[in-house]
C-alpha cells in the first residue's frame, strides 16, 4: 500500500503492508530515530509528533495515514543544527544510552509547545509515557525545565 | 586531590550525547543491511520435556521460508552463553539447541524467513511434539534425592570448580574462618533470619540484537548489542566452529545492558544463518522474549545467622545462600561467590565467619549478570539483619555501622578466601569515606528527627531505613584492557578501546583521561569504541572494571604518547626531555620561554625529520578491586489500611574515588538507585503453576516513570583511590545494593513489621501489618 504524508517537512510517498505499524513504516523508510522497545505503547521509544499530538508510533496502522504531518525527533533538530530542549539533554547530562532519548525528546518538546513554562509535576506527567532505565529521570527533568527556560530567553 | 585537573573531576558533556539526542547515532537494528534474513525463535511452552518430534515441513512450505534451525541442523558443543573471560567460571550445561527443553521459554528452534512477518506466522507452523517430564520448581528441593535432574553428565565445569549435576548443583561455596561454636558459646543473642531476594529483568530499553553479514572480503561481520564484543568473537568462533579469524565483532552504540547484555545469546543463532545462506542475518527480540526468554537477576535465599554480645560486637555470622539458577547455570558461581565477597569484608572485625553458597538448578528462567551481581541480594539481608541487631540491642544504626564496617589501610580474610570462581586476592582498603556518606544520609533524611518517632498523619505513618554496601572496581587477576592511540597533525587523538560504552559514558570518562594527561580539551579526542578489528582487546563492560581499569590502561597509554611528544619536541628545540614543561595543547621550553604547539611537533613528527607515527598501546591488568562505598537512605510512608508503601525520598552518598565526570557518577547512581526502588517496590516475576513468566510486558512488570518517582539527592562525596586512575574507582553497579534493605528498614520504623521479601506491594504489606496486628 502507499499513501504520502509529511515527514519533518518534505512530503514523502510511505510504501507499507497493510498491517503495518507506523513504527515500522517509519523504520524502514530510514527514520531509525524513532526506536521500537516494546511495541505495545508503554515504553515511549517511537514517540513521534502527528499532526502535532504526541503520539506512539507503534499503536497506529500506517493504513490510517493519508496527509498527515510527521515530526521526529531527527525533524525537530540534527547534529548540526540542534534544537535547544536536544542541546539541553546534553548539556544536563539528561543522555545516557540514548535509546529512549528521540521519544523524550519528543515528548518534552510537545509538552513545551502546550505549557512554555511547566511545573516538575507538569513536566513528570508529561513525560510519563516514556520508560528510561538508566538515568532515573532526575536529569532528564532538569533538561526539560532548562529547556523551559531557554525557549523562554531565560536560560544560559 | 588538592591537585587541580583541567579535565578530572569536570562535568564534561557526554560525546556521543549529541548524536543520540537528534537520533542520527545508530543503534544495531538502526542498520540497514540489504537482502536480510529475518528470524523468530520457537520456544518451549513446557518447563521441563524432551522433543520427540520437529517437523519444519509446514513452516519450510511457506513462501519466504528459508530455513528452520533446530538440534536436528546445528552445531552441537556445550557452552556457557555468559560473557565471562576463558576460560569461564561457568558450567557448560547450554547448546545453541537442545533436544531436552528445560524452562517454559527455552528455546527449540529458529525459522528464518525473507520478513519479519513470514518468520512470524511460519515460526507457528513448525509442529513439536515433546514427551513432558516432572520439573522442579523449588530451589530448595533442588538437592533432594528425588529432585528431577535438569543435566546430565556430560555437562562440566572449564574451571573445574565445584559442581554436581547429579545434585542439580551448578556451584557451590564453602568457606570460612575462626570457631562458629566458640562464637556462638561468647554470643548473649542469636539472631537467625532468612531473607529473600526475588527475579529481576534488566530491562534495556533496547532489546537484544545482533545482524550478522559477510563483508566484501568474505569476513563475517556481527553488530551486536553487547558488553562484551571479544567474548562474542571467542564464544561465536566456538560454538559456530567458524575461524575467530574471520569475525569482526561490531559494537555500535548500545541501549543499556546492566548486565542483560553480557550473554552471548543471539549472536551465535545469527551468524549461523549467515554461515549457511551467505547472507545477512537479522534477530532482535521482543520485549516479550527478552522478559521470557533471556536472563535474568538471580533470586538467592540468604540466611544469616549471627551472635552478638550486648556491646554490638559480632561473634560470629554464619551465610547461607542459596541461588536459583534455573535452568542453565550462567553466572551462577560468580553470582554466587559475590553475594559473600562483595558483602561480608564489610565487616571485617568478625573472627569467626562461614559462608556456605549453593546454587542449583530448576525449571525457571535463568539468571545471570545484573547490575550488583549477587552484592544486591547478600546486602538485601546484612543490612536488614543489621537494622534487627540495632533495635534488639537498642543501638543507633548509622553509629553502629560506623563502629564496624572496614576502614583504610583494613583488610578481610574474605578478600584472600573468595574471588570469582577461585580463591581471592589479598588486599588493603585504601580509600573508605563511608563515613562520611552515613553522615550525609542521616543528615539529609533527618535521621534523628525522624527514626522511631512513627510520624502519623491520618491512617499514613513514615518511617526512615539506611542501608550502605560496597562493591569492587573489576575483578582482580583476570580482567585485562588495553587502548591504543596515535596522534594526528592537527593535535587531536585516535583513541581506540575494547572499552564497552553501553550508555554509561565510558567513551566519554576515558577520554577525559586521556585529555588530562595531555592537556588537551575533550574534543581532541577521537574515541572509537569497540571493533575486535580495530580496538584492542577489553573484557568488556562488566563488574564494575571500566573506569578503573581500562582507565588505568587509557592512562598509561597516554602517558606513553605524552613521552614521544616530549622527545619530539626536544629534538625540535634542540634541547633535553627532562628540560621541558606539558603547556596547554604543546610544550614549553621555560629556559628559553619557547613554545610549540601539537600540531606542530606531530607534522615534524610525519615529515620533517626522523619520521614516525606519534602512537603507542597500552594493556592493565590490575591485582587489587578497590570497593567504592555508599550509603543510602529513604523516607517512607506507609497508608496502614491499604498497606501502599510510598517511597518520599531517598538519598545516596558514594564514595567513587574520584569522580572522573561527576555529572555521569551522579546519573550512574541515580539510575541504579531507581532501578533499585522499583525492584523493592513493583518489579517481579509472576509464574503460572507449570513456571510460565505470565506478565512479561510493561503493562505487567512495572518499572518507574518519571511521575513515579520520589523526590531524589545524589552526593558524589570527596575521595581518592590512590590506585586508580587519577584517584578513580567504580560506580556502575553500587547504588542498585541499597534502595530494597533500607526500604525495608523504613517500613519497618513506620510499621513495626519487617518484610523478607520484596517487592513491598500493598498485598504484602497489608497482610504483615494485619499478622502483627493478630499477634497482639
Amino acid at each position: 500500500m502507499k499513501t504520502l504524508v509529511t515527514i519533518n517537512g518534505k512530503s514523502i510517498e510511505l510504501r507499507f503492508d497493510p498491517d503495518e505499524t507506523l513504527l515500522h513504516t517509519l523504520r524502514n523508510h530510514g527514520y531509525t530515530e524513532v526506536k521500537s522497545g516494546c511495541e505495545e505503547g508503554e515504553c515511549g521509544a517511537c514517540l513521534i509528533l502527528l499532526n502535532g499530538k504526541a503520539v506512539n508510533s507503534c499503536l497506529i496502522f500506517t493504513a490510517t495515514l493519508k496527509n498527515d504531518n510527521i515530526l521526529t525527533a531527527a525533524g525537530i533538530g540534527t547534529l548540526h543544527e540542534p534544537h535547544i530542549i536536544q542541546q539541553a539533554f546534553v548539556d544536563c547530562g539528561a543522555v545516557q544510552c540514548g535509546f529512549c532519548t528521540p521519544g523524550m525528546v519528543i515528548a518534552g518538546y510537545a509538552l513545551l509547545q502546550d505549557n512554555p513554562d511547566p511545573s516538575e509535576t507538569e513536566i513528570r506527567k508529561a513525560l510519563s509515557g516514556n520508560l528510561c532505565r538508566c538515568t532515573g529521570y532526575v536529569k532528564i527533568v532538569e533538561a526539560v525545565q532548562e529547556a523551559s527556560k531557554r525557549l523562554r530567553g531565560e536560560g544560559s | 586531590m588538592s591537585k587541580t585537573y583541567t579535565s578530572i573531576g569536570k562535568a564534561e558533556k557526554k560525546i556521543d550525547a549529541l548524536a543520540l539526542a537528534t537520533g542520527s547515532r545508530r543503534f544495531v537494528d538502526d542498520f540497514e543491511l540489504k537482502d536480510c534474513l529475518h528470524c523468530k525463535l520457537i520456544y518451549s511452552p513446557h518447563a521441563f520435556a524432551d522433543i520427540i518430534k520437529i517437523d519444519e515441513s509446514p513452516a519450510l512450505a511457506m513462501d519466504g521460508v528459508v530455513d528452520v534451525l533446530s538440534y536436528k541442523n546445528t552445531p552441537q558443543i556445550l557452552h556457557t552463553s555468559a560473557g565471562q573471560g576463558f576460560p569461564e567460571p561457568s558450567p557448560y550445561d547450554q547448546y545453541l539447541f537442545d533436544k531436552v527443553v528445560r524452562f517454559a521459554g527455552d528455546r527449540v528452534a529458529m525459522v528464518v524467513a525473507e520478513s519479519p512477518a513470514i518468520a512470524e506466522t511460519a515460526a507457528k507452523k513448525v509442529k513439536i511434539a515433546y514427551k513432558l517430564r516432572k520439573a522442579l520448581f523449588d530451589p530448595e528441593r533442588a538437592m533432594d534425592a528425588d529432585a528431577p535432574k535438569l543435566h546430565g553428565k556430560e555437562c562440566y565445569t572449564p574451571i573445574g570448580a565445584a559442581y554436581d549435576p547429579q545434585r542439580n548443583l551448578a556451584a557451590e561455596v564453602d568457606l570460612g574462618f575462626g570457631d562458629l561454636k566458640e562464637g556462638e558459646e561468647a554470643a548473649d543473642i542469636v539472631i537467625d533470619e532468612t531473607y529473600k531476594a526475588h527475579y529481576g529483568s534488566h530491562c534495556a530499553i533496547e532489546p537484544h540484537s545482533v545482524k550478522t553479514y559477510f563483508d566484501d572480503e568474505g569476513r563475517l561481520v556481527i553488530l551486536a548489542s553487547t558488553q562484551v564484543p571479544f567474548h562474542v568473537r571467542r564464544i561465536v568462533a566456538r560454538v559456530c566452529e567458524f575461524p575467530l579469524a574471520k569475525i569482526r565483532v561490531i559494537k555500535p552504540r548500545i541501549g543499556g545492558g546492566f548486565g542483560g547484555k553480557q550473554e552471548v545469546l543471539l549472536e551465535p543463532l545469527a551468524a549461523l544463518v549467515s554461515i549457511r545462506h551467505k547472507r545477512p542475518a537479522r534477530l532482535v527480540l521482543s520485549r516479550e522474549e527478552v522478559f521470557r526468554n533471556s536472563r535474568t537477576r538471580h533470586p538467592v535465599r540468604v540466611r544469616l545467622r549471627s551472635g552478638v554480645k550486648k556491646d554490638g560486637t559480632i561473634t560470629f555470622l554464619e551465610m547461607d545462600s542459596l541461588l536459583n539458577s534455573g535452568a542453565y547455570g550462567s553466572h551462577a558461581l560468580t553470582v554466587l561467590s559475590n553475594c559473600g565477597s562483595k558483602v561480608l569484608p564489610l565487616l571485617n572485625k568478625i573472627e569467626n565467619m562461614h559462608f556456605l553458597g549453593r546454587s542449583v538448578y530448576t525449571n525457571l528462567p535463568v539468571g545471570g549478570a545484573y547490575r550488583g551481581y549477587g552484592a544486591t541480594q547478600g546486602y538485601f539481608a546484612l543490612n536488614q539483619h543489621l537494622d534487627i541487631l540495632c533495635r534488639r540491642l537498642d543501638i543507633d544504626l548509622p553509629e553502629y555501622i560506623k563502629k564496624h564496617h572496614i576502614r583504610e589501610g583494613e583488610t578481610s580474610k574474605i578478600f584472600e578466601a573468595l574471588g570469582e570462581g577461585k580463591t581471592g586476592v589479598q588486599q588493603f582498603v585504601n580509600s573508605c569515606k563511608l563515613d562520611e556518606c552515613i553522615d550525609i544520609c542521616t543528615r539529609e533524611i533527618g535521621w534523628y528527627g525522624k527514626r522511631d518517632k512513627k510520624i502519623r498523619s491520618g491512617d499514613k505513618v513514615r518511617g526512615v531505613g539506611l542501608a550502605v554496601a560496597m562493591q569492587g572496581s573489576g575483578i582482580p587477576l583476570v580482567d585485562m584492557a588495553a587502548a591504543s592511540m596515535k596522534m594526528n597533525e592537527d593535535g587531536s587523538f585516535n583513541l581506540d578501546i575494547g572499552a564497552t560504552d553501553i550508555g554509561t559514558g565510558s567513551d566519554t570518562v576515558l577520554a577525559q583521561i586521556a585529555a588530562e594527561v595531555l592537556n588537551v580539551d575533550l574534543d581532541a579526542m577521537i574515541v572509537l569504541s569497540s571493533d575486535t578489528d580495530r580496538t584492542p582487546f577489553d573484557v568488556g563492560a562488566y563488574a564494575s572494571s571500566t573506569t578503573y581499569i581500562s582507565g588505568r590502561a587509557v592512562r598509561k597509554c597516554a602517558e606513553k604518547i605524552l613521552e614521544q611528544i616530549i622527545g619530539v619536541a626536544a629534538e625540535m628545540l634542540e634541547t633535553s626531555s627532562d628540560k621541558l614543561k606539558l603547556s596547554h595543547a604543546g610544550v614549553k621550553d621555560p629556559a628559553s620561554g619557547k613554545r610549540i604547539g601539537y600540531p606542530e611537533i606531530c607534522q615534524y613528527a610525519m615529515y620533517s625529520a626522523n619520521q614516525f607515527q606519534i602512537q603507542a598501546v597500552a594493556s592493565e591488568f590490575v591485582e587489587e578491586s578497590p570497593p567504592p562505598f555508599i550509603a543510602q537512605a529513604v523516607e517512607v510512608e506507609v497508608d496502614t489500611v491499604t498497606g501502599a508503601v510510598q517511597v518520599l525520598k531517598l538519598v545516596s552518598a558514594v564514595d567513587c574515588g574520584q569522580a572522573i565526570n561527576p555529572k555521569l557518577a551522579e546519573g550512574q547512581i541515580e539510575g541504579a538507585a531507581v532501578n533499585g526502588i522499583s525492584y523493592a517496590m513493583t518489579e517481579e516475576y509472576i509464574f503460572s503453576g507449570n513456571g510460565r513468566m505470565i506478565n512479561s510486558s510493561f503493562k505487567n512488570y512495572k518499572i518507574p516513570t518519571a511521575a513515579d518517582l520520589p523526590e531524589m539527592k545524589t552526593v558524589v562525596v570527596p575521595s581518592h583511590e590512590p590506585s586508580g586512575p587519577f584517584g578513580a574507582k567504580s560506580v556502575g553497579e553500587i547504588g542498585i545494593n541499597c534502595p530494597m534493605p533500607a526500604i525495608a528498614n523504613a517500613i519497618y520504623d513506620a510499621v513495626g513489621v519487617r518484610l523478607y521479601e520484596a517487592p513491598f506491594t500493598p498485598e504484602k504489606v497489608y497482610r504483615a501489618i494485619r499478622k502483627q496486628q493478630e499477634v497482639q
